[in-house]
């Protein structure tokens, strides 16, 4: 994987006193965490806790109601494009249009986002390869999910917000998430994770939602 | 640009491939149309009268049609997440899918017009300016169309609630596109009725991603 370009020395994810509200239901308040290259958070909770709020949250698809997120020293407010530009979101949805070939939906989000890396190369890191000329309906809910980390790999960001990234995955696709985490970090990259399953992601942060928080 | 222009490959691609959608659409407002002539009695010079307006009402009758679909599967598969998240403005993302409405509705519609207007017994010194009027009208439905269907997205029944919503906007695009039908086959110029669509149409090509864009970032909430 191409390293992640390092724009600012203090290339850090700052969240100070962050809220969330649904429907007048407060989901979480007063969030603190600092994530620098290389820190990977793990989100913790019972369902319904936010852990896919808090991660929708900071990729900038909900509003926050109270606090402030800032990327590289300065409040995302400001521009609110570059810090897209870093960032690759992977929600439990997996935005395949299923009369379209495999290769053909990766190569939509790569035309989209601009990518660097080939979309044969993305495909064959994640076990698709055999599967790139299948319509998307043909795959596996195990396969779908590899697609989503497919589309990971299309450009290197700096942050990765992962929503469930093992969920339907088998013991070898759980063993390739886990490694692509890890090199991403390697990389100086920073990952938030949700997960149920304890993922073996070596040396992580926890951030316990809901309940005992 | 780059962008813009895979996620407008992406819809045509997937319209082409269910080439049914605009089949569907183009039959009918043939089929819808070619009621008149059965309901009104083979009056030869009463249908002449009346058919642009027909045609022109059946387009907009029929572009409706396939406007429900123009954001649901995006939004439920998770890739309006996505595009969202793209370099490409949801203003964009929304003209794109306005042009691709266009393009799979308003355009075919335009090519089985003359067709229609056959069957009603249309002068035939009433079709360029017929053809004219639908080609600044239809720009205008897909654009009012589209920001129903932001708007609409998500909601129960949001077909319905769409039709409701859109059908009201559609009167003055009508009125102005029959304008110009009717001055022409007076005798008068047609110019002022067409001035005032190319307005709208720009005016809503101003307004209208801008609105659909807010509409969709509630909806992604």
């Amino acid at each position: 994987m191409n390293p992640v370009t390092l724009k600012s020395p203090d290339q850090s994810l700052t969240a100070s006193g962050i809220a969330c509200r649904r429907s007048e239901r407060m989901l979480f308040r007063e969030l603190n965490f600092t994530l620098t290259p290389g820190q990977a958070l793990m989100l913790r909770g019972p369902n319904g806790s936010g852990k896919s709020s808090l991660l929708r949250l900071l990729a900038g698809l909900l509003p926050m109601a109270e606090g402030a997120l800032s990327w590289c020293g300065r409040p995302v407010d400001e521009d609110r494009a570059a810090y897209r530009a870093d960032l690759a979101y992977l929600g439990h949805l997996d935005a395949l249009k299923p009369q379209l070939l495999v290769r053909e939906n990766l190569q939509f989000w790569a035309d989209l986002i601009g990518a660097t890396v080939p979309v044969d190369n993305a495909l064959a890191k994640v076990g698709l390869a055999p599967c790139a000329d299948f319509p998307a309906q043909h795959l596996s809910a195990g396969q779908r999910r590899r697609f989503g980390l497919a589309r990971l790999l299309l450009k290197p960001v700096p942050i990765w917000l992962l929503d469930e990234p093992s969920t339907a995955l088998d013991a070898n696709g759980q063993k390739l998430a886990l490694d692509l985490i890890a090199r991403h970090r390697a990389a100086g990259g920073i990952a938030i994770i949700s997960s149920h399953d304890d993922l073996a992601v070596g040396q992580v942060t926890t951030l316990q939602l809901g309940g005992a928080a | 640009m780059r962008a813009f222009r895979a996620l407008l490959k992406r819809d045509l691609g997937l319209g082409l491939r269910q080439g049914i959608d605009a089949l569907v659409v183009v039959l009918f407002f043939l089929a819808a149309g070619a009621l008149f002539p059965f309901a009104l009695g083979p009056e030869p010079a009463l249908l002449a009268r009346i058919a642009a307006g027909i045609v022109m009402t059946m387009a907009a009758l029929a572009s409706l049609l396939s406007l429900d679909r123009l954001f649901t599967a995006d939004y439920e598969d998770g890739s309006l997440d996505g595009l969202a998240l793209s370099p490409l403005s949801l203003e964009l993302v929304a003209l794109a899918k306005v042009a691709t409405h266009w393009l799979m509705t308003g355009l075919p519609l335009l090519a089985a017009a003359p067709v229609l207007g056959l069957l009603l017994n249309l002068a035939p010194g009433g079709y360029p300016i017929l053809l004219l009027a639908l080609v600044l009208v239809t720009p205008a439905l897909s654009l009012l169309g589209g920001l129903g269907a932001a708007l609409t997205l998500g909601a129960r029944r949001g077909g319905l609630l769409l039709a409701f919503l859109i059908l009201p906007l559609f009167i003055p695009i009508l009125i102005l596109g029959m304008g110009a039908v009717a001055a022409v086959a007076e005798g008068r110029s047609a110019l002022g009725a067409l001035e005032l669509l190319v307005a709208l149409d720009l005016g809503l090509l101003a307004l209208v991603p801008w609105a659909m864009a807010t509409a969709l970032r509630q909806v992604l909430r």
